[in-house]
Parts: C-alpha cells; sequence; structure tokens
C-alpha cells in the first residue's frame, strides 16, 4: 500500500513541480542556515574535554578584598603565595599550575633567524589531566618538576618545522640562552576552547602550545605571564623585581585540580575554606574566606567566552528555520488543498481516512526526505564557507562530522514533522460528499 | 478606479475568514519576517557605523614592526636599540617618519590603560585614557591633527626601563578625553595627575583611536594619550610605527625590516605577523563585526526571498481554487483588472496584519536582545523602512499570480475543472 502511496506522490510532484521545489529549497535553506549557525557555536560553547571535564576543577581564593573584587567575585587566577600553597598540599591529588610565556629560540646555526614561541610553563601532571597525546616520549618526572630540571615538551607544529616531524626526544633546544632537553612532543592537540590558560590571556580559539616547559624551571629563570591582575592599580602593577612580584599579591597562575566524587570535591573546598580562614588569621587577609571551586564547564560559563556574536547569529538562524517552517506548512497546505477533489474522489469511492492520512504522510516525509537531503548538503557547504560569514577564528574549527550529521538529519525530519502535520490533518478531514457536490 | 477597489475590501475580508488558516500563515509569516529582518539591519547598521570608524591617522600609508628584543638584551641595550632603530627607520628610502611605542591603532589590546586625575587627591572615579608611548616625531608618524598647543620637544621625552617610577612632565591628548576631563573647558595648559605623578597638557589632537578599537572598548576609544615616554621592557617589546611617502608602502615595508635586520639581528620580528599595515589591523580588527554584518545581510535577504516565494506560492493556489469564483465575478460584470486588484488588495491588508503584529514581536526582540548583545533602542524609522520593504516585496510576488487570475475568462464559471 505505502508503495502505491509513493507513486501517487510521486505523480503529484511531477504535476505541482515549482511547488515541489519551492518547498524543498525553503526546507533545505532553513535547516541548512541553522546547522551551520549551530556548528560554530558548538565549536566556542563546546566541551573541550568530553568524558573528563567534570573531575577538572579550578579553585579560586579571594586576594584581593571586597574593595577591589568584582562583584564579590574572586579574581580568576592565584597569586604565586596561594598558588604554592595548593600545591604544597595537594595530597595525592593532580594538580596542575599553568601560566602563558612567550620564549625566545636563538637557532645554534646563526643563520635562521630568531624565533619567539608561545606556550605555557605547568606542572607534570598537566599533560595527563588534560588527555595531551604524545606522538614521542613523555611528560616530564616527577622530580624535574622538583628539581626544576631544563626540560621541554614540544607541539606537533613545532617539531615540525624544528625537526622535520622526527622523534626529537632527547635533543636540545635552545630557549631565552638557556638549554632545553626536549623531553617529550605532542600530537595535534589543540583543545578548544583553549580552556587551560583562556583565563590568563584569553583568545581562546586561537592555537599556541609551541612548548610547555616546567613550572618551577620558568618561575627560576624569573619568567613573566604577559598579563598580571593585581590588588591595586597603583602600588603593584610595576613590581620591579621579580621576588618582589612572587610574593606579591599579584595573580597570574591558573590552577587546576583533579577531584573524583562528591566527597573528594567537598573535602577540597573545605580546604580552600580552612586554608583561607588560616590567611585571615595571620593578618594576610582582612577579610573572612571567599572561595570557588567550579567544574570545567561551570568555569568556561563563568568566563563568558562564547562571543556574543555567535549567540546572536544562533538566533537569527534558528528564527530564520522557525520561518522557513511556517512557509512550508503554508505551501504543503496549498498543495494538499488543491487536491481535495481527488481526496473526496477517494473517500467516496472507499479510502479510510487512515488511508488519506497514510498517502499525504507518505508525501510530506518524501518532500522532508528531500528537503533534509538539500538541508544536509548546504550545510556540508556552508560548513566549509562558514569563515566568511562567522568569526574567522571560531569558524575555522566548524566540522562536518557524524555527529552534525545525525543532528541536521533530525533537525530536518523534525521541522518536516512540524510543517506537514497539520496540512496532511486538514487533507485527512476533506468531506467526500461536500467535494463531490462543488466539483464533480 | 480607486472607489472601485475599496469596495472589494469587505468581501475579500469575508472571504479570508474563509481560509482562516492559511491567511494566518502569511500573516503569521509576514510578521516573523519583520521582526528578524529589521532586527538584522539595525544590527549591520550599528556594526557598519562601528567598523567604519576612523582612526585620525594616516592609515593608507602607515605599517607597523612588531619587535620582539632577544632575551639577553637589558633594559639599557634596549632604550640604545630602540634610538638606533628610529634613526635607521626615518633613513630608509621611502619612509616619511617613525617611532617606537608600544601598540599601535586597531591593533585590539595592549595599549596602557590609564587613570587621569585631575587633581593629586582626588577621590572621585578618575577618567580613563589609553596611553601610546612615542616621541617628538609621534604626531607626524601618525598623521594626526594638532589643533591646539605645541608638540614634544626631544628633551621631554623620558626613559622607561621596567619597574621605572619615572613620569614625563607634559603629556598630548584628544579633544574627546580633553572634554570629557574638564566638561569643554580649556583644557590646554592645565595639570591632569597620571598615576606617576603630575603632567601639563601642551597639546590636544583632533582626533586619534586607541589601540583597542576593534575589540570591546567603545567610551573611550577616542580618549588617547601620548606620552613621551620610549618603554625599555625585555618582556613585552617595542612597536615601530612608520609612515610611507604616499603610495611607497609596498616597497617601503621590505626595506624597512631589511634595515632594521641589519642593524641588528640582537631581535624577533615574526616572518608572518610581524609587519602589519594599518589596513591589514583594520581588516582583521573588526572582523567580528564584518561577518555579523554578513551574516545578517544574508539571513535577511534569504528570508525575504523565502517570504516572497511563500506569498508567490500560496496565491497561486487561491488563484487556482477560486477559478470558479474569478468566472463568475467576470462574467457578471467585474473588469480583468477589478480582479487583479482583489489579490493585490488582498495581498497588502495581509502583509499590513504582518506588520502590525511584526512591529511588536520586533521591538520585544529587540528589547530581550538589548542584555545579551550591546545593542540600543532600535530607532523608529527602521519599522516603517522595513515594512514598506515588506509591503513592496508581498506586492510584487503577488503580481503573477494576480495577473493569471485576472486572464481567466468569464467562461470558467461553467466549465469543469
Amino acid at each position: 500500500m505505502l508503495g502505491y502511496y509513493a507513486a501517487l506522490a510521486l505523480r503529484s510532484f511531477r504535476g505541482g513541480k515549482a511547488l515541489t521545489l519551492l518547498i524543498v529549497t525553503l526546507m533545505g535553506l532553513g535547516v541548512a542556515t541553522c546547522m551551520v549557525a549551530y556548528a560554530v557555536f558548538r565549536v566556542s560553547a563546546g566541551d573541550p574535554l568530553p568524558g573528563r571535564s567534570g573531575s577538572l576543577f579550578v579553585p579560586q581564593i579571594d586576594n584581593f578584598g571586597p574593595t577591589r573584587t568584582v562583584g564579590g567575585e574572586p579574581p580568576t587566577q592565584l597569586s604565586y603565595t596561594d598558588a604554592m600553597a595548593l600545591w604544597r598540599a595537594r595530597d595525592g591529588r593532580r594538580l596542575s599550575l599553568v601560566y602563558p610565556l612567550t620564549m625566545v629560540n636563538e637557532p645554534a646555526d646563526g643563520v635562521s633567524l630568531p624565533a619567539s614561541l608561545e606556550g605555557d610553563a605547568v606542572t607534570r601532571d598537566f599533560f595527563a589531566m588534560f588527555d595531551a597525546p604524545f606522538r614521542y616520549g613523555h611528560a616530564w618526572s616527577e622530580s624535574d618538576d622538583v628539581g626544576r630540571a631544563s626540560a621541554v615538551v614540544i607541539g606537533d607544529r613545532l617539531n615540525r618545522r624544528l625537526f622535520g616531524g622526527k622523534d626529537s626526544t632527547g635533543q636540545t633546544l635552545q630557549l631565552d640562552g638557556h638549554v632545553f632537553r626536549i623531553v617529550g612532543v605532542i600530537a595535534d592537540w589543540n583543545p578548544r576552547p583553549r580552556f587551560y590558560d583562556v583565563a590568563t590571556i584569553g583568545q581562546p580559539f586561537v592555537r599556541r602550545g609551541d612548548i610547555f616547559v616546567p613550572f618551577s624551571r620558568a618561575v627560576d629563570l624569573a619568567k613573566r605571564s604577559p598579563y598580571g591582575y593585581c590588588s591595586s592599580t597603583t602600588a603593584d602593577t610595576r613590581v620591579p623585581d621579580f621576588n618582589a612580584w612572587l610574593h606579591s599579591e599579584c595573580d597570574w597562575i591558573g590552577a587546576w585540580v583533579e577531584l573524583r566524587g562528591a566527597t573528594d570535591i567537598e573535602r577540597y573546598r573545605q580546604y580552600l575554606t580552612a586554608y583561607s580562614a588560616t590567611q585571615q588569621q595571620v593578618g594576610r587577609f582582612g577579610w573572612p574566606p571567599n572561595v570557588r571551586l567550579s567544574s570545567l564547564p561551570q568555569w568556561l560559563a563563568s568566563l563568558k567566552i562564547v562571543p556574543k556574536a555567535t549567540t546572536l547569529s544562533l538566533i537569527v538562524a534558528v528564527s530564520f528555520l522557525g520561518i522557513a517552517i511556517v512557509n512550508v506548512m503554508g505551501l504543503m497546505l496549498a498543495r494538499f488543498m488543491r487536491r481535495s477533489a481527488e481526496i473526496g474522489i477517494r473517500r467516496a469511492l472507499g479510502a479510510s481516512r487512515r488511508a488519506i492520512y497514510a498517502q499525504f504522510g507518505v508525501e510530506a516525509a518524501a518532500i522532508g526526505a528531500a528537503g533534509a537531503m538539500l538541508g544536509v548538503v548546504l550545510t556540508w557547504l556552508g560548513v566549509a564557507g562558514s569563515r566568511f560569514v562567522f568569526e574567522p577564528d571560531i569558524a575555522a574549527w566548524a566540522r562536518m562530522d557524524p555527529g552534525l550529521l545525525v543532528t541536521t538529519t533530525a533537525v530536518a525530519v523534525g521541522a518536516t514533522l512540524c510543517a506537514a502535520l497539520y496540512p496532511t490533518w486538514r487533507a485527512a478531514q476533506v468531506q467526500p460528499a461536500w467535494q463531490i457536490k462543488t466539483d464533480g | 478606479m480607486a472607489k472601485r477597489a475599496w469596495r472589494q475590501i469587505r468581501p475579500i475580508l469575508r472571504a479570508l475568514t474563509r481560509h482562516r488558516t492559511a491567511a494566518l500563515l502569511i500573516v503569521l509569516q509576514v510578521a516573523l519576517t519583520l521582526a528578524v529582518v529589521s532586527n538584522a539591519m539595525f544590527v549591520v547598521g550599528t556594526r557598519l557605523v562601528h567598523l567604519s570608524r576612523p582612526t585620525g591617522t594616516d592609515e593608507k600609508n602607515l605599517f607597523v614592526v612588531v619587535n620582539q628584543w632577544a632575551p639577553d638584551l637589558d633594559a639599557d641595550a634596549i632604550g640604545a636599540r630602540m634610538r638606533g632603530d628610529v634613526a635607521t627607520l626615518r633613513r630608509v628610502p621611502g619612509v616619511a617618519d617613525a617611532f617606537a611605542s608600544e601598540a599601535y591603532p586597531l591593533e585590539g589590546g595592549y595599549g596602557v590603560l590609564a587613570e587621569v586625575k585631575r587633581e593629586a587627591g582626588q577621590t572621585t572615579k578618575p577618567r580613563l585614557g589609553i596611553m601610546y608611548f612615542g616621541d617628538e616625531h609621534a604626531i607626524d608618524t601618525l598623521g594626526v591633527h594638532l589643533v591646539e598647543g605645541r608638540n614634544f620637544r626631544p628633551e621631554e621625552v623620558i626613559d622607561l626601563p621596567p619597574g621605572s617610577d619615572a613620569a614625563a612632565s607634559v603629556v598630548i591628548i584628544t579633544r574627546s578625553l580633553a572634554h570629557k576631563l574638564f566638561d569643554g573647558e580649556a583644557a590646554l595648559g592645565r595639570t591632569v595627575w597620571l598615576s606617576d605623578g603630575p603632567a601639563r597638557i601642551v597639546g590636544i589632537l583632533e582626533t586619534l583611536q586607541g589601540p583597542y578599537a576593534g575589540s570591546t572598548t567603545r567610551s573611550i576609544d577616542e580618549d588617547t594619550i601620548l606620552y613621551p615616554a620610549r618603554s625599555m621592557s625585555p618582556t613585552m617589546g617595542t612597536v615601530y610605527l612608520v609612515r610611507s611617502q604616499p603610495g611607497a608602502l609596498t616597497s617601503v615595508r621590505k626595506a624597512a625590516v631589511d634595515a632594521l635586520w641589519a642593524e641588528s639581528r640582537k631581535r624577533i620580528i615574526d616572518p608572518e605577523s610581524g609587519v602589519v599595515t594599518l589596513v591589514q589591523a583594520r581588516e582583521h580588527g573588526y572582523a567580528t563585526d564584518r561577518s555579523v554584518a554578513l551574516m545578517m545581510c544574508l539571513v535577511s535577504v534569504l528570508l525575504l526571498l523565502a517570504t516572497g516565494a511563500g506569498i508567490i506560492g500560496l496565491s497561486s493556489f487561491w488563484v487556482g481554487q477560486r477559478r470558479r469564483h474569478i468566472g463568475v465575478r467576470r462574467a457578471l460584470g467585474a473588469t480583468a483588472s477589478d480582479v487583479s486588484t482583489y489579490f493585490q488588495l488582498e495581498n497588502f491588508l495581509l502583509v499590513g496584519a504582518g506588520v502590525v503584529g511584526g512591529s511588536v514581536l520586533a521591538y520585544a526582540a529587540n528589547i530581550s536582545l538589548l542584555h545579551l548583545y550591546e545593542l540600543a533602542i532600535m530607532p523608529w524609522y527602521i519599522l516603517p523602512l522595513a515594512a514598506s520593504a515588506l509591503w513592496v516585496l508581498g506586492q510584487a510576488a503577488v503580481f503573477a499570480p494576480a495577473r493569471r487570475a485576472a486572464r481567466i475568462a468569464p467562461v470558467a464559471a461553467i466549465r469543469n475543472l
């Protein structure tokens, strides 16, 4: 029976070619616009570490006090004093201290020009906590962290540039005039958003990560983070001496801790409060503990890294799909009602109302399928060209993947269903007698 | 003629009540389209105004060299290098002038934010300004207009090693900042307090946009301070602003970098991002604004096309459905033009209903977007503009179906389908 309905649908498409084409195009365009905007939105609002993000937490400790904090929220970074306290109290947990830096590589050959390399000073657990995949070698050892070793983990891109992509572990790299030993090469790793140092330097969709050096070694070399946030604008911004900078109330270090299970989270929260209370007792803080512990998703949400333009584009695109659905609904209604006479005759000849539902359901589904297919194709094209109409930094990462394909198809089917339900119902309501009387 | 047309309104309305759903769908579609298109056009308008703001500088002849220092140079060595470098740059054939700073217009960040007080002990919230470091060549290099006062003198330019609390004794500020600081009173010769101490305002610039323009700041983009200093920072590096002779930019760019490399190799100039023309900086700085505007335009055009196509589709259906009815009317004496007027008028009324509903929706959307996106309240003229566009679109879309209706012969009344 369904085959017969499909044949009927095909015949009716041939009958109203222009109208069919219009409906399919509208559906395809609506779905594609919506999905391209969603593909871009997904990049910026995505989870950089699916599956892991729930166990990664960012502690915040207020060392500014109520007069300098914004809205009572503790600063997003830690001072060196507090970061070191957390480091000492990690108690078997994985903990990573992170701050961004830039180091200069002067090639030994004396011919190539010196280059500045962007990266981060991190502690060893960074790589395991954030699932950084190693192409060659491995992270530096615990004793390298303690011993302030001149070890470096380099990124895939830098490895290709300097060593032609070969295993470079064991080789050395000149950084800021010091010799660093390459212990590992990270494979193509580019979490988006680049969450681990975004609170310090922003630019969540720009790729960094040429070099990672031990935190302790970077401090040893008096490397400063390019940005520091200080408790007062006048006193601390020009802290001249690095040692004084370390002991200042300037915040420049990001901390990440891995916590598993509610008890551990609660225990860590209590620890932060207790630590802050101690700082109040010794007179460093003149205010009661003001601490936060946010999971990675909460952290990204609080930083508001999804650009407003991206959200706005998504809203507009979804509205476009909504309007396309209304449009298609009207056109389908026209299509179906034009055939009132046909329906009337079929009903009069004994077709049940269910049969009419099935017939027009099949027709709507066929149109929907065509629209969905067009939608998927247009989405594909749109995603490829999205950097021209969306923020280039973000759109560059928008991809058509199986997930998006499934979502696109689901949206297309859902949209067709929305648009087709009412017209199909109306078609099934056609009274046989009335039709025969007026038109027959 | 017009009277004949108006007489059709009652039958149109009566007919529409018999096609309630289809009519409602058109009205809904027009309303939603109006709401989205008017807001989108408003966003496009604000973005275009934002991204076409002038910097006040001679943009087409300006470029910058972003220079980092080799790690073994100390502040004194950097200071010496900077003097040598600007002297070298000014000697390059085709270079009009050059100076060293820490930021450049349209860079999108990195400028020094300064609190500016009118008195030493001011307790009220100080004004904010954004600084460019520079010397007596800054004004000429940037190509900005000094409207009052004088340029810096060479001896007024101070050395600023990191951590130094040295303070310049004079500053040049923009008219916009002067106006905000002194509420329109004369600012020239007055003293302001920056964090490092008092400085006398010796010159007023017509306009000079700060380096943040293109990113998020808006209210202080024109509140700029030229500060006579050489920032000798080993970590932050130096930005050389260079103005070429008119038209010589392309050739001078490379010559300037080569001259710097010949002068010393104790530096890093990124082969890809180390040289930026202000034209490129503008393109990059406003990339987001441009893409938002483009996206909104694209969606608006698609939307109008879709709505137009939808109207054509539905009107054709109606015409087809009413063949007999049209035939009867023709047989009873209605002219062809009566019939086409009927459909044009019907469309006019439907779009009108959509416009009324859409205006409410448009403002509702506008208000809910206010907090989400930095939007102002939509100016009143946007709605009538968008509404007229929709009316024109509707009339154009219904034109062909209406013509077809007008061609239906009276005999259709008695012929079977």
